[in-house]
């Protein structure tokens, strides 16, 4: 194992899982199957991808009506378009809020989340209790994120069951109107695009 | 495709065990086909080195919250989808949504 490979894992030593990982690991590198070299591509392309992406795609929607209509009709072209690789296999949906509309994103089932975009989802994306309690009180969970819908606001639940991996274009903040498309970018939270909070304002 | 977009449909109450992709919380309850995703290998049986093959076709399936659970604390517009295989729907009761 070279020293950067250590370097990355140093902060995960304790966990039994990560042990059990690094014994796999070694396993398939010792039998073959995988190669030193495979494992740095697969480490830098989950690298390569982060929440920023859907920043820059949100922010793009907002200041371009033309680019919202495709992001929210074939996101993956819009992702092409502005030089992302969603070459993933699963669809890829992005639902819209609205005044009267807000979308939260979560997999009860296990842990389906637009990686070839965003990269990894966070640790709490993947707990039993938010997998569990986002479907079944919703707007419980987003009031801990700090986010209270308003009552005439309709919460639809997204649970990506099977193929398709969804993202929230959030609502432009209001007072927004005057900012150029870079400080937008900086307004769009990961939690915004799952949903379960709204942009910085 | 066996279903349209508004069509009422129930999810099977099937204890299928193994790979499966529909939720338990989802069996055996009432909701509306919102639209056709595609058609995909079966991942029921990708999981355990087969084909796939044929394909079938995935709906996004939706649901009021107030069928899915008796003590919702929502409003009543509160709903859910869910991306559920046409394998695991029959046709529901009553006019579409």
């Amino acid at each position: 194992m070279s020293g950067h490979h250590q370097h990355e894992r140093a902060g995960r030593t304790t966990s039994p899982y990560a042990a059990r990982i690094r014994a796999i690991e070694a396993l398939l590198l010792e039998k073959g199957v995988l190669t030193e070299p495979e494992v740095q591509d697969s480490i830098s392309y989950m690298e390569a991808r982060s929440p920023a992406n859907g920043a820059k795609l949100v922010a793009r929607a907002w200041m371009d009506g033309r680019f919202e209509e495709l992001l929210l009709s074939d996101a993956k072209a819009a992702a092409l378009q502005l030089g992302m690789e969603p070459e993933h296999p699963a669809e890829f949906i992005v639902v819209k809020n609205t005044p009267g509309v807000h979308n939260l994103i979560v997999c009860t089932l296990c842990s389906c989340y637009p990686r070839a975009i965003l990269g990894r989802p966070p640790d709490w994306y993947k707990s039993f209790e938010y997998r569990s309690r986002a479907v079944r009180e919703p707007r419980a969970v987003m009031r801990e994120f700090g986010f209270e819908p308003p009552e005439d606001v309709e919460v639809i639940v997204h649970d990506s069951t099977a193929d398709v991996r969804y993202m929230v274009l959030p609502l432009r903040p209001l007072g927004t109107e005057d900012m150029r498309e870079d400080e937008l970018v900086e307004l769009v939270t990961r939690d915004s695009l799952v949903g379960v909070n709204v942009p910085r304002s | 495709m066996t279903f349209e977009p508004g069509d009422n449909v129930r999810v099977l109450p099937s204890e299928k065990p193994g790979h499966v992709r529909t939720p338990g919380y989802l069996k055996g309850k009432a909701g509306w086909i919102e639209s056709l995703v595609g058609e995909f290998p079966n991942p029921e049986e990708l999981a355990y080195g087969f084909s796939g093959k044929p394909e079938r076709p995935l709906y996004r399936v939706g649901f009021r919250q107030a069928d899915l659970w008796d003590d919702y604390e929502g409003p009543a517009e509160d709903c859910l989808y869910a991306d559920v295989y046409e394998h695991w729907l029959e046709p529901g009761e009553g006019a579409p949504t």
